[in-house]
């Protein structure tokens, strides 16, 4: 991501927004805005990203503040995540006269 | 960590995941050319959207009905919205929207020849719509598969919002032909001045593209100029005998064995003037955004100061 | 309903839809012209919405009176004498500070108006006050932000902020003052009284004011009217020229 705290009087800060669309379901990343408040942002996005279809809530969230695994994390961060049966719920049996489980 | 192997290694490692489809994000490895490329690209593409709202813009105000004008008010207010996006993916790149948006107000940045020509009638925003923004679907369409992840997804975002613009342009164009004589004229008129400007967007042959071969090879671009504008004569073609427009080539002709319109030469030489600053309108244009910019200066700085004084950082 | 009063809705109408369309129409020159992309944005959404409801009321309007007039009739066909919009909305944009000054003294008027208009029980005028009503809350709520940014932002954004104040609020008596139209109209039950109107407009505008570490002009100041009656400024008939232009060049095509 790239350095948004340095001077920047220009355009403001860079904020990344996240918008639910309906509620229950997740807030989902959309894309991102440049304002000098976070006020200012919450309508910049509302503007920018919720023209179109229905969006019940908004979040921003300055750039600078989003902490990211790296390229380099991936293999030992996140594997193996899918060969670890004990998490899934395969993995054990329930005896078969056991209803709705 | 710091990446010990080679850099001979890592770009064999880069380009074995373009070939593979791969999407290439932010903070993965990348040659730095591909990144100089893809900051070039997309921020002339950004400045494209942006300058690109003048010509239109220009007849907001004029716009015959309350329909057409809030139509028309849409199409502009969705070209600053794609220009937003892709800064907002050029930024990703380590450049700045502010370091941009001043390379182009210097003249230093390139955007798209095609907005430095005038809006001389309402027929011109039909048109517009359904050449220019047609042409803008049939490259967009590509750079959504490009291997770039933020570029790919901002050119999916505007595909999806670009079909409007383009449908909007052709009925336009489609009720002026089927309206007065006058309307009829006007139709034709703006159909001869934007004809061949707007084969030119899709840039010069091949040969003649330095950037053309690299962009290629690394899924920047994934089809030739030439290949794009064949697609977009091939499509037009018919909607323009839909509603009675005769496309200003007399060379047009269909060829049965290839399937493809074949049209007459481009005058080049007009494209090259355009780009260089000589087309009709480029020194309007800059001026328009400089004075908006220069006069927004304060606005800009008001904000940053009322944030400054009241807003503590992350709260 | 009584025909003089049937008239007195169709006039009040018409103030509704020509207030909104020509604010609209002078927020859509910024296209293009904002001072930072994202407010580029944000203004043409505002300019959008109040088409959006000239449109509506306009179109009612047309279908209420005799001749049924097409909004775009009256729209594009109207002389500057026979607008009923307020002469705040004409003005000139002049600078941003400007601009945000007249929206905010609009917004919150229009905020207020249509809060009591959505009361009505004429079905269809209720209706687009209601959907108006959800639109001007979020326009006075931009504004109003504004106002505090630029009042309280820079000594040059302040100083311009204040200079739009005091510019414009001769205009702002007429937004709030009512004459025998909307008497008329509470006296048949149309609409609610509009009697407390100004003083909650006065309320919320003073207290954006503040907010914004600015003052109002001095009470007593005089206030401009007569455009409830077609009397408007020089500036709306080059506006009508300009919006006009291409629909009077070709009377009888469709677009």
């Amino acid at each position: 991501m790239a350095d948004s705290r340095k001077e920047n009087t220009g355009e403001g800060e860079l904020w990344e927004v996240f918008i639910q669309c309906e509620t229950g379901a997740p807030h989902e990343h959309a894309g991102s805005v440049h304002a000098a408040d976070a006020e200012m942002a919450l309508q910049n996005a509302r503007d920018v990203y919720a023209r179109r279809g229905t969006v019940v809530s908004i979040w921003v969230v300055p750039t600078s503040a989003i902490a990211a695994t790296s390229p380099s994390d991936e293999h030992p961060f996140f594997d193996p995540a899918n060969d670890k049966a004990y998490r899934h719920p395969q993995f054990y049996k329930i005896p078969k006269t056991v209803k709705g489980f | 960590m710091p990446d010990l192997i080679n850099a001979e290694e890592q770009l064999k490692r880069f380009e074995m995941r373009i070939a593979a489809g791969e999407k290439i994000e932010p903070k993965d490895w990348m040659p730095d050319r591909y990144r100089q490329q893809l900051i070039r690209m997309i921020s002339q593409h950004a400045h494209s959207e942006i300058v690109g709202m003048l010509p239109e813009g220009n007849w907001i105000t004029r716009a015959p009905t309350l329909r057409r004008k809030i139509g028309l008010l849409a199409k502009v207010q969705d070209e600053a919205g794609h220009g937003l996006y892709l800064y907002c993916a050029a930024e990703t790149l380590g450049v700045d929207r502010r370091g941009m948006i001043e390379a182009l107000l210097e003249g230093k940045a390139k955007y798209s020849h095609i907005f430095n020509y005038p809006t001389l009638t309402w027929a011109d925003i039909g048109v517009i719509g359904w050449f220019v923004d047609g042409a803008a679907i049939v490259n967009q369409t590509m750079l959504a598969k490009c291997s770039y992840g933020p570029y790919s997804r901002a050119n999916l975002r505007i595909c999806k919002e670009e079909n409007f613009h383009k449908r909007q342009g052709y009925e336009i164009v489609s009720t002026l032909s089927s309206g007065t004589l006058k309307q009829r004229e006007m139709a034709q008129d703006a159909v001869n001045r934007w004809w061949w400007p707007s084969l030119m967007m899709f840039g010069p042959p091949d040969a003649s593209s330095p950037n053309s071969a690299e962009l290629l090879r690394w899924k920047i671009k994934l089809h030739s100029n030439d290949e794009l504008r064949q697609h977009f004569v091939d499509i037009t073609v018919p909607q323009a005998a839909a509603v009675s427009i005769t496309l200003p080539d007399p060379k047009l002709r269909f060829d049965t064995s290839s399937g493809h319109w074949m049209f007459g030469e481009i005058d080049w030489s007009e494209f090259y003037e355009v780009i260089k600053g000589n087309g009709p309108c480029n020194k309007e244009r800059m001026k328009a955004r400089r004075d908006a910019d220069s006069e927004g200066a304060w606005v800009r700085d008001a904000a940053h100061a009322y944030a400054e004084k009241h807003v503590s950082a992350g709260t | 309903m009584d025909p003089s009063t049937q008239k007195a809705l169709i006039d009040f109408l018409l103030r509704l839809g020509d207030d909104r369309l020509i604010l609209g129409h002078r927020l859509s020159e910024w296209c293009g012209h904002g001072p930072v992309l994202e407010e580029d944005i944000a203004l043409t959404n505002i300019a959008l919405d109040l088409i959006g409801q000239a449109s509506a009321f306009l179109h009612l309007a047309g279908e209420i009176e005799g001749h049924r007039r097409s909004e775009d009739e009256l729209a594009y066909f109207r002389e500057a004498t026979q607008f009923r919009n307020a002469q705040l909305v004409e003005q000139p944009n002049g600078d941003f500070a400007f601009t945000i000054a007249r929206q905010f003294f609009f917004d919150a008027y229009n905020s207020l108006l249509l809060g009591e208009v959505q009361k009505s029980p004429h079905r269809q005028l209720a209706g687009i006050a209601a959907k108006g009503l959800a639109e001007a809350t979020y326009h006075f709520r931009h504004s109003r932000d504004w106002m505090i940014r630029l009042g309280d932002g820079t000594d040059e954004s302040r100083r311009r902020t204040q200079a739009a104040v005091n510019d414009l609020w001769r205009f702002t008596g007429e937004l709030v003052t009512f004459d025998g139209t909307e008497q008329q109209l509470a006296e048949n039950g149309i609409i609610p009284s509009l009697d407390q109107l100004r003083m909650h407009w006065l309320d919320r505008v003073s207290e954006g004011i503040r907010s914004a570490t600015l003052s109002l002009p001095a009470n007593g100041a005089t206030m401009v009217s007569g455009s409830r009656r077609g009397n408007h400024s020089e500036h709306l008939g080059h506006l009508l020229a300009e919006m006009q232009i291409v629909a009077r060049s070709y009377p009888d095509a469709q677009w």
